[in-house]
């Protein structure tokens, strides 16, 4: 049987492979997959940790799920005004590579 | 039996996250993400939490990865071609990452009931009912604020996307 253990070390896993995404990617696109990847990776953690501590009704705690749905929906709504802010940009400067994207550079 | 159909998921759910990193075509970026995201969604079965997953696979793998997939359109992205890499973000990303995996395993080992296996709960419950109860008696006013959230961020992308007219 896979413990707690087993799922938060997937979870930090998949949070590190999302952060190289950001931090070693120059696409803007795919610097926002990684930023999706670090959203579940999150959820992944909190519904293990409502799966292993069920509350004394014997109920897992459905709390933590909620919370997951919540940034579901949070996400969902980030995505699209976040897509709509790179079309912008596109539009502006006709490239999607940050470090072309330098306008507020000091 | 548990434990296999786990490593399947977590080993599929981290291949295609790898994936997303590293292929340069952005189209194959975003395949492997739905194929992570089905592998998450897998990974929330195997812990029981079968609304979770349904709505992981209805909002993440079919709405916003569509989203995705219509801007990589609109954009009409070719793949990336190579540029020379930053050895200097490059160092910093990596000290930045192992120092984060590093943390990351202490906390684990040291967390109480980290070894535990799953505790038995009730059999054959209604999950999606039980999540509904929750979330409609105990974050009824969260309910409806993300409500007013989503409405916000419709309104906000179709002013954002707008073509300004001359």
């Amino acid at each position: 049987m896979p413990t707690l253990a087993h799922y938060l070390y997937v979870s930090g896993a998949l949070f590190s492979i999302g952060l190289l995404g950001v931090l070693l990617r120059r696409n803007i696109l795919i610097i926002f997959m990684g930023l999706e990847l670090m959203l579940n990776a999150a959820n992944l953690s909190l519904v293990a940790f409502s799966r292993f501590h069920p509350g004394l009704d014997g109920l897992p705690g459905y709390n933590a799920q909620v919370l997951v749905f919540f940034i579901i929906t949070v996400a969902a709504a980030e995505v699209a005004v976040g897509l709509a802010i790179i079309v912008a940009l596109f539009r502006a400067k006709q490239t999607v590579h940050v470090e072309d994207l330098d306008t507020l550079k000091f | 039996m548990s434990l296999a159909l786990f490593w399947i998921f977590a080993i599929l759910t981290l291949l295609f996250a790898v994936g997303v990193v590293v292929f340069r075509s952005p189209v194959s970026s975003a395949m492997s993400l739905v194929m992570s995201f089905v592998g998450l969604a897998a990974l929330f079965v195997t812990l029981d939490a079968f609304f979770i997953a349904v709505v992981q696979v209805l909002v993440y793998a079919g709405a916003v990865m569509v989203l995705f997939l219509f801007i990589i359109m609109l954009l009409d992205l070719r793949t990336e071609e190579r540029r020379p890499v930053k050895l200097a973000a490059w160092a910093g990303g990596g000290i930045v990452l192992a120092g984060f995996l590093v943390a990351i395993a202490r906390v684990i080992s040291s967390l109480p009931g980290a070894t535990n296996t799953k505790p038995e709960i009730l059999p054959g419950l209604n999950d999606v009912a039980q999540v509904g109860v929750a979330l409609f008696r105990n974050f009824n006013l969260p309910f409806q604020i993300i409500g007013v959230l989503l409405l916000v961020a419709t309104i906000g992308v179709v002013v954002l996307s707008r073509r300004e007219l001359k």
